[in-house]
């Protein structure tokens, strides 16, 4: 077992927002995380990440143990090396060009030296398509582009893991495919990766796993196979049930409008 | 009549200059980089909420920015030579011009600061930068470009301010115009050409914002 999760609980005030989560990744899964608006993905992706310090769980990693609430310096750093992260806003460093914000991250602290950074970047970069934009600046680019640079910044590290939180949340719908592209081609390679997604399609076709997360808590785990064709739980058989009413019928979500526009004649008489 | 005043003003005018380029320039650019550096080192305090040091950057603003220039030029120049502190006119005038444009300019940062997206320094952190290297690489550059229309506001009222510094005893361009003044007396036509003198370094300080600004932008701008 690459990941063993164990009971992360997080409050936000009086709110608790997790409450008790228990996940078990084995190298190579692509676990897709799912669940409505508000159900704690996002929380839970942070606390493993420590962007939230959670309030009690713990973290096991290739049989290292790490305490998810009192976690020191030097673990913090420990389990961020052997981690990327994807953010749904892409967080590139506005300041810096595309191949700075790759090779930032390597060269920092006297970590690796520039030339070789910076072959490390382009590599990168390549993977994702990227490689011609090497001196442009975040603001140059789509939302689409700035994912793929994110995600290259991100593979540079060589990470055993990737966190996506929510990655094509924030993107124009025809911009969608390419992130989800590279994350498919990554998945094929063999990258593990943990991912808040909202996209059915990923989930059910490159995701082998998945995770139904409802108010703080796992509904549902299970083969993605096993989730998308035999829902266990009612409320995952709902939520499977209106988001695929969404995403496969947009035209029928507007009936509504259609409507109204036949009963308008009547109304102008 | 009129000759006379062109000849006085002819005569005045490089010794007026000489004066502002020795000593009001000088005087400026030595207290503003004072000013800058402590600027930013209370905008920092108070940006990553340091216990004790946070509260006494607030009381230094506070103070600072409640009284009077004029008065604090005073209070340091002729008042704390009374409890055996005596400081030479000239250091004293960057001392005070820097403590106090520094308020001003620690609440501009401190401002464009807390405006940079969070996600940039959680960006850093994942990548493993300290936090140290992710302020100084990312966050301070970003917050200097938003703050910079600001502390250029700051460095051309500080070119003025140091007029102030003729109340005790420097010798700059005002206090030059002031000397030549009491010889010839011609205030009008004199004090008149030193506040254009003031205006025409104003005017470079200006051209040269609106220059760097727009080589910031590139990273800012429109998306091609």
């Amino acid at each position: 077992m690459m990941l063993e999760i164990n009971g992360i609980r997080k409050a936000f005030g009086k709110k608790e927002i997790l409450k008790g989560i228990d996940l078990q990744v084995e190298k190579g899964d692509v676990v897709a995380i799912l669940g409505p608006s508000g159900s704690g993905k996002t929380t839970f992706l942070r606390c493993l990440n420590f962007l939230e310090i959670a309030d009690s769980g713990t973290l096991i990693f290739d049989g290292e143990h790490f305490d998810l609430h009192a976690a020191k310096r030097r673990d913090v750093a420990r389990v961020r090396q052997k981690t990327a992260f994807v953010f749904q806003n892409y967080n590139l460093f506005l300041n810096k060009t595309v191949l700075q914000n790759v090779t930032l991250g390597l060269t920092s602290g006297g970590k690796m030296k520039k030339a070789e950074a910076r072959e490390i970047a382009v590599r990168a970069l390549e993977r994702v398509g990227m490689g011609d934009r090497l001196d442009s600046y975040p603001n140059q680019l789509s939302g689409g582009q700035q994912q793929r640079v994110a995600i290259a910044r991100g593979l540079a590290s060589d990470p055993e893991i990737i966190y996506f939180d929510e990655p094509t949340s924030a993107l124009d719908p025809e911009l969608i495919g390419e992130v989800l592209g590279v994350m498919r081609q990554l998945a094929q390679e063999g990258m593990t990766m943990l991912v808040v997604t909202h996209e059915m399609d990923f989930a059910r076709t490159v995701s082998n796993k998945v995770v139904f997360m409802e108010d703080g808590v796992i509904v549902e785990t299970g083969s993605s196979r096993e989730f998308f064709e035999r829902p266990k739980t009612a409320r995952s058989k709902e939520f499977i049930r209106s988001i695929l009413e969404k995403s496969e019928s947009p035209m029928e979500r507007r009936t509504p409008l259609s409507k109204i526009s036949k009963i308008e004649p009547e109304t102008l008489n | 009549m009129s000759e006379k005043i062109w000849s006085i003003l002819i005569e005045a005018l490089p010794k007026m200059l000489e004066y502002g380029l020795k000593v009001t320039i000088p005087l400026t650019l030595l207290s503003f980089s004072f000013a800058l550096i402590l600027s930013v080192l209370v905008a920092l305090i108070q940006y990553a909420n340091v216990p004790v040091l946070k509260q006494l950057c607030r009381v230094y603003i506070w103070v600072v920015r409640g009284t009077p220039l004029l008065v604090q030029l005073f209070l340091v120049f002729y008042g704390l030579p009374k409890i055996g502190i005596l400081l030479p006119a000239y250091p004293t005038a960057v001392l005070v011009f820097g403590f106090n444009e520094g308020a001003y300019m620690a609440e501009s940062l401190r401002g464009a600061l807390e405006a940079v997206p969070k996600g940039q320094l959680e960006a850093g952190l994942c990548v493993r930068m300290s936090y140290i290297k992710i302020m100084w690489h990312i966050v301070l550059p970003q917050a200097f470009r938003t703050a910079f229309p600001a502390l250029s506001n700051s460095l051309i009222s500080m070119v003025k301010g140091t007029s102030l510094a003729a109340t005790i005893t420097v010798t700059e361009m005002f206090r030059q115009a002031q000397v030549i003044n009491a010889r010839v007396y011609q205030p009008l036509a004199l004090y008149t050409e030193c506040a254009l003198i003031y205006l025409a370094f104003c005017s470079v300080l200006t051209v040269l914002q609106h220059l760097i600004e727009k080589r910031l932008n590139r990273y800012g701008g429109v998306k091609s």
